[in-house]
């Protein structure tokens, strides 16, 4: 048995398992646009600030929309013992965090393309630059790499929808803060500034790969 | 024989052990559920580990798993301590818990081709058509997982558990849900596992299931084994004569 097999079989059983039910993405989707929706009535977007009011009110939707998709993936993959059959099986740790990370960057990107769009619409902000698209792909893999192995850490815990909130929001700060400033940076044509901005995200993610990929199998367990 | 409490009894020496267990001890903060467990098993043996609820029996088998760590004591697998249990072990191991370790909107098929890549099953579609034959399954292998009863449900848990060949397969009350046509088919299965070689440990409320299957039986109690029987007859006739099992 191959560690490749074994990936691919845990993110095709994750597609399939939510192209069946849609429990996850619909919700994902309808809390993110939900939340651009109060932002674009919440502030004056005639200024300068309409940049910085939109990265700030796409960066709020994507991290409740990841931390909601992580909370019920992780009540679903609980529901019938799944994720403990998973843990049964002879696949490496690091190959479980890893296919449950792909999976989890395949629904939030799913949703973070309609949310792009619509940010797009209501804010009148050229969302499409590649610089853009590159901020919110790391800042998405730094997210759920952080999500992802606090889900599994949280995952046998009763008071798990308070817990996992409270443990990566506080972890989540420095990618927040880097991905609003260089989202901003990118949409005012700032290119150059965003580089900080964006080896941060990318710093931020590679750590908590790493640290996910060593400690999977520690912190899966009970 | 009827094998007192001490707990050098439980320990058999032998060239085939499957599974060794010494001074096991779980502690949830001030609760003990496990108190210094010593067992060990045999190829080929079927052990039936009984008790009343909340004796101990799950958390044992989740121990024995690799699914929650011991606070003290050790475990060894085939011969090697299995403090990180790596991937060899669980390879080795089929798994029947509580809950059924499927995907409930996944058809039986698709739930059994997913275990059968992680497993690595080589003639996987081959092995999921010999099983469904042998579980009664073959007609509702299209068929999702939340649409069948309780029972049909643990008929695929367990073809699950059988699916890489395991060497060992454990379960925790395998006749759940069962009617009484699915207990003799797994009775028969079962049997026909042990006679190949396979070892089997189980958690039962059913002395009857115990009693046609075990060659030895364990009676937990408060996180302790209170006794132990060895021997098919010996088991049998201990099931049928013990007041604490009449109420279980």
């Amino acid at each position: 048995m191959s560690a490749w097999s074994q990936f691919i079989a845990i993110v095709k059983r994750d597609l399939l398992l939510e192209w069946r039910a849609r429990e996850l993405v619909i919700g994902m989707l309808v809390m993110a646009l939900l939340t651009l929706l109060i932002f674009n009535f919440a502030f004056d977007l005639s200024g300068a600030q309409r940049a910085a009011s939109g990265s700030g009110a796409l960066w709020v939707a994507i991290v409740f929309t990841t931390l909601l998709g992580l909370g019920r993936a992780v009540a679903l993959e609980r529901q019938e013992g799944a994720w403990e059959g998973l843990l049964l099986s002879p696949v490496e740790r690091p190959v479980i965090f890893i296919g449950k990370l792909v999976s989890m960057l395949f629904f939030v990107s799913a949703v973070e393309l309609v949310a792009l769009a619509v940010l797009a619409v209501l804010f009148a902000l050229p969302v499409l630059r590649p610089g853009v698209l590159v901020v919110v792909g790391l800042g998405t893999l730094g997210l759920c790499t952080l999500g992802t192995l606090f889900a599994a850490m949280t995952a046998s815990v009763r008071s798990r929808d308070v817990l996992l909130p409270a443990l990566v929001f506080p972890l989540a700060v420095p990618v927040v803060i880097g991905a609003v400033r260089a989202t901003t940076l990118e949409l005012n044509g700032f290119t150059a500034d965003a580089a900080p901005w964006k080896s941060l995200l990318g710093g931020f993610a590679v750590l908590f790969f790493a640290l996910g990929a060593l400690t999977f199998g520690s912190v899966a367990e009970e | 024989m009827i094998c007192p409490g001490d707990r050098n009894d439980f320990i058999r020496p032998s060239s085939t052990r499957v599974l060794e267990v010494r001074a096991l001890t779980k502690r949830y903060s001030w609760r003990t559920v496990l108190s210094r467990i010593d067992l060990s098993v045999d190829a080929g043996e079927c052990v039936a580990i009984l008790g009343p609820n909340g004796a101990g029996k799950t958390t044992l088998l989740r121990l024995l798993v690799g699914l929650v760590r011991p606070t003290s004591g050790s475990i060894e697998w085939f011969g090697r301590p299995a403090g990180d249990f790596g991937a060899a072990v669980r390879s080795q191991l089929g798994v029947v818990m509580h809950r059924i370790m499927l995907d409930p909107e996944l058809t039986v098929a698709e739930n059994l081709r997913y275990y059968a890549r992680l497993y690595g099953v080589p003639d996987a579609t081959e092995r999921i058509q010999a099983l469904g034959e042998e579980l009664g399954l073959t007609d509702r292998l299209g068929d999702r997982v939340r649409s069948l009863s309780r029972g049909l449900q643990q008929r695929v848990a367990l073809a699950r558990a059988l699916l890489h060949r395991p060497r060992v397969l454990l379960l925790d009350e395998p006749d759940t849900g069962l009617d009484r046509a699915a207990r003799i088919c797994l009775v028969e299965l079962l049997e026909r596992f042990c006679s190949s070689g396979g070892t089997v440990l189980m958690t039962t409320h059913a002395s009857e299931l115990a009693g046609q299957l075990a060659e030895r039986a364990i009676y937990l109690e408060r996180g302790r084994i209170v006794w132990s029987v060895c021997g098919r007859d010996e088991v049998d006739f201990h099931l049928r004569t013990q007041p604490r099992l009449m109420t279980v």
